[in-house]
């Protein structure tokens, strides 16, 4: 188990070496990040001056790991727009992604992986055609309009929630419901379509033969099994949700990394979003780690791999 | 021989399909005691493994089980709830199966599957377990019976998965016991070694043994009584040595003709390669199942055939009042 863990710890470091190189030249593959920073009004000398300031004269790799060295210690350099640190800018935004983001999926857990079960326990019932239908619907429809609907209803009719802000948890109700709601069809069918195999393997029907209750073969015979690749896809989807949340946090006038994303790629504030790149890229590579650890943890056949 | 602790009468599996129903199997009779072995043959479709889940009951619910009589132990099974059922499962009554590198559960040491199987019917602490689940392990062959405990199923051989779930089976010491085909999924020599051990214990501790087999020669060496299936029907069942030295249907008949005898010429073909195709299930059945395939078929085969008894145990299901000898009278 500790070796497969090294291993994969490994491949997760040359991931995120290739990633923080990437969102690096990112710098560069949007011109001339002198020329963007001394703005449109700046003459040549001006222009010149910032470069040898920034450092951008300098040899590309020899920036990359100048770079890289202070992205370790959590220096992402100047924001262009704010004149502030990145870091801070990002540590401040971050709180609110998080929590949305883990608020998200474990919702879409908690009502996909139970509806996925009942829905593979009775194929073609009510129930298994309701799960299809709000899957269906869950991809055909926009979130900001879903977002929009339920503000019109819970915050505005009937003004249950709050519609906007990030000051109690109750501004998390809807946004919550509107990014988790995007990660359930997915959830709910591998779920189903991994039960409803499990359920026909041979050894479902010995637990059966032990005599194990009904819960006992759904629950501890197939759902360890079935769940295996959701895992998989959950930690997939929270790397999604962390980068992805712009138009919830926009819509929301939630003030998250998301939404600073957005600010700043209007903004052309290239530092912050080679720092977002990079942290939520890292996200998603801690993430993806978890979930071979815990699928590594379930599946035994797997530790050896 | 005491009393029957299974008995099974007229046992049928309906399952509704689209082209209408398929009687999958009909007219299904027999009974087994404490001690005795019941070898079930046929070729492969014809209903044995149904027949052996309707008994459990672990069919599904898209499959319509009826009889006349299902009872173990004087327990009416068709009237047992599901609660009374699990009670049975696992406990009074166990089954292996034919795939033994799929029958167990992948994600779960072969420790807490044989733990759970005592667990779930006797109230005894989990390290407990374990040492009767060690014991076990050690009665069916196992060897370094602690060390198997841990490890995970995917680690074991065939033939050691399938001692491995004999060892489940038995660990509630079952009054009876029902294996499936359990060494057609093995190597030849494992096939041996794991039939040895079924009867040994079944000598030893005592049970009933419902050994479904494609095998004669195993049939020949274990049997007590034997049960022949056609296309989902009970031809014929009697005592072994009855069977095997007198058969008395045209099936059986081919059935044994296939395997080589020292002293008689004829060499038969393999089971199941009797010529001919079984009929489709689906819909109603009309007079003998196996006339399209059958030698001696007369035109009155197309009527209903019922399954009456020859001689003590002995009972038929062919028009021709003594099989085939008598058949060659009429005809001679
Ligand atoms: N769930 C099912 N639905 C439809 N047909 C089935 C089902 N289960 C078994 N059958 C059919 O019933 C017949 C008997 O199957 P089975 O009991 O497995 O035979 P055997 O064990 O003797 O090889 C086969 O023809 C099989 O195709
Ligand atoms: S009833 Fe007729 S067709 Fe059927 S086995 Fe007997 S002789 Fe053959
Ligand atoms: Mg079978």
């Amino acid at each position: 188990m500790l070796g497969f863990i090294l291993k994969r710890l490994g491949l997760a470091l040359l991931v995120a070496l290739t990633v923080s190189f990437i969102s690096f030249s990112l710098l560069y593959l949007s011109g001339d990040p002198a020329t963007a920073i001394a703005g449109e009004s700046a003459n040549a000398q001006d222009v010149q001056a910032i470069r040898e300031l920034y450092g951008f004269d300098r040899p590309m790799l020899v920036q990359y790991f100048d770079w890289l060295w202070n992205a370790l210690r959590f220096d992402f350099g100047q924001s262009y727009y704010f004149k502030l640190p990145v870091a801070d800018l990002i540590a401040d935004r971050l709180g609110v992604t998080m929590r949305l983001g883990l608020a998200a999926i474990s919702f879409a857990l908690i009502v996909a992986i139970p509806l996925g079960v009942v829905a593979a326990m009775r194929p073609n019932s009510l129930i298994d055609k309701l799960a299809l239908f709000l899957s269906v619907a869950g991809q055909a429809m926009p979130s900001f309009w879903f977002a929009l609907v339920l503000i019109s209803v819970f915050s505005i009719k009937l003004g249950l929630v709050p519609a906007s802000g990030s000051t109690s948890w109750r501004h998390f109700i809807l946004p919550t419901v509107v990014l988790g709601y995007y990660a359930m069809p997915a959830i709910m069918r591998l779920t189903r379509a991994g039960m409803l195999e499990v359920l026909s393997s041979d050894y479902i029907r010995t637990a059966r033969a032990k005599g194990a209750s009904e819960g006992r073969v759904m629950f501890r015979h197939a759902l360890r099994n079935a769940i295996i690749p959701v895992v998989s896809l959950a930690a997939v989807q929270m790397g999604f949700m962390l980068g992805g949340s712009i138009v919830v946090e926009s819509i929301f006038a939630l003030h998250g990394a998301g939404f600073l994303a957005w600010e700043s790629i209007s903004r052309n504030d290239l530092p912050t979003v080679q720092a977002l790149i990079l942290v939520f890229s890292m996200f998603y590579i801690v993430f993806t780690l978890l979930a071979d650890i815990v699928n590594a943890w379930l599946d035994p056949r797997m530790r050896a791999a | 021989m005491s009393e029957p602790i299974l008995k099974v009468r007229d046992l049928r599996l309906d399952i509704p399909v689209p082209a209408g129903t398929l009687h999958a199997v009909r007219g299904i009779d027999f009974d087994v005691a404490p001690g005795e072995t019941l070898c079930i043959v046929g070729e492969s479709g014809s209903g044995k493994s149904l027949t052996s889940l309707a008994v459990m009951g672990l069919l599904g619910s898209a499959i319509r089980r009826s009889a006349a009589e299902l009872s173990f132990d004087g327990i009416d099974l068709q009237k047992a709830s599901r609660r009374q059922m699990r009670a049975l499962r696992g406990n009074r009554m166990a089954m292996i199966f034919q795939e033994p590198m799929t029958s167990l559960n992948p994600a779960y040491t072969i420790g807490d599957q044989l733990a759970e199987a005592l667990r779930l019917h006797r109230p005894i602490s989990k390290g407990d377990a374990l040492k009767r689940a060690a014991d076990l392990l050690r009665l069916v062959g196992i060897t370094a019976a602690e060390s198997r405990l841990r490890q995970f199923p995917h680690q074991l051989s065939g033939g050691l998965r399938q001692r491995v779930m004999i060892a489940m089976a038995l660990i509630c010491e079952p009054d009876l016991l029902i294996a499936d085909e359990p060494t057609t999924a093995l190597d030849v020599t494992i096939q041996a070694q794991i039939l040895r051990l079924l009867v040994d214990l079944r000598e030893k501790l005592g049970m009933a043994l419902i050994l479904i087999t494609h095998d004669l020669g195993v049939v020949g060496r274990v049997a007590d009584k034997v049960a022949v299936m056609y296309a989902g029907e009970l031809v014929e069942t009697g005592p072994a040595e009855q069977i095997f030295r007198n058969p008395a249907h045209p099936y059986t008949r081919g059935l044994l003709d296939c395997i080589p005898v020292p002293g008689r010429i004829t060499r038969g073909q393999r089971l199941g390669t009797i010529p001919g195709i079984v009929p489709s299930l689906i819909g109603r059945q009309a007079g003998c199942i196996f006339r399209d395939r059958c030698p001696e078929a007369i035109p009155a085969c197309t009527g209903d055939i019922p399954l009456r008894e020859l001689a003590r145990g002995h009972r038929l299901r062919c028009i021709h009042p003594q099989g085939r000898r008598i058949a060659e009278e009429i005809s001679a």
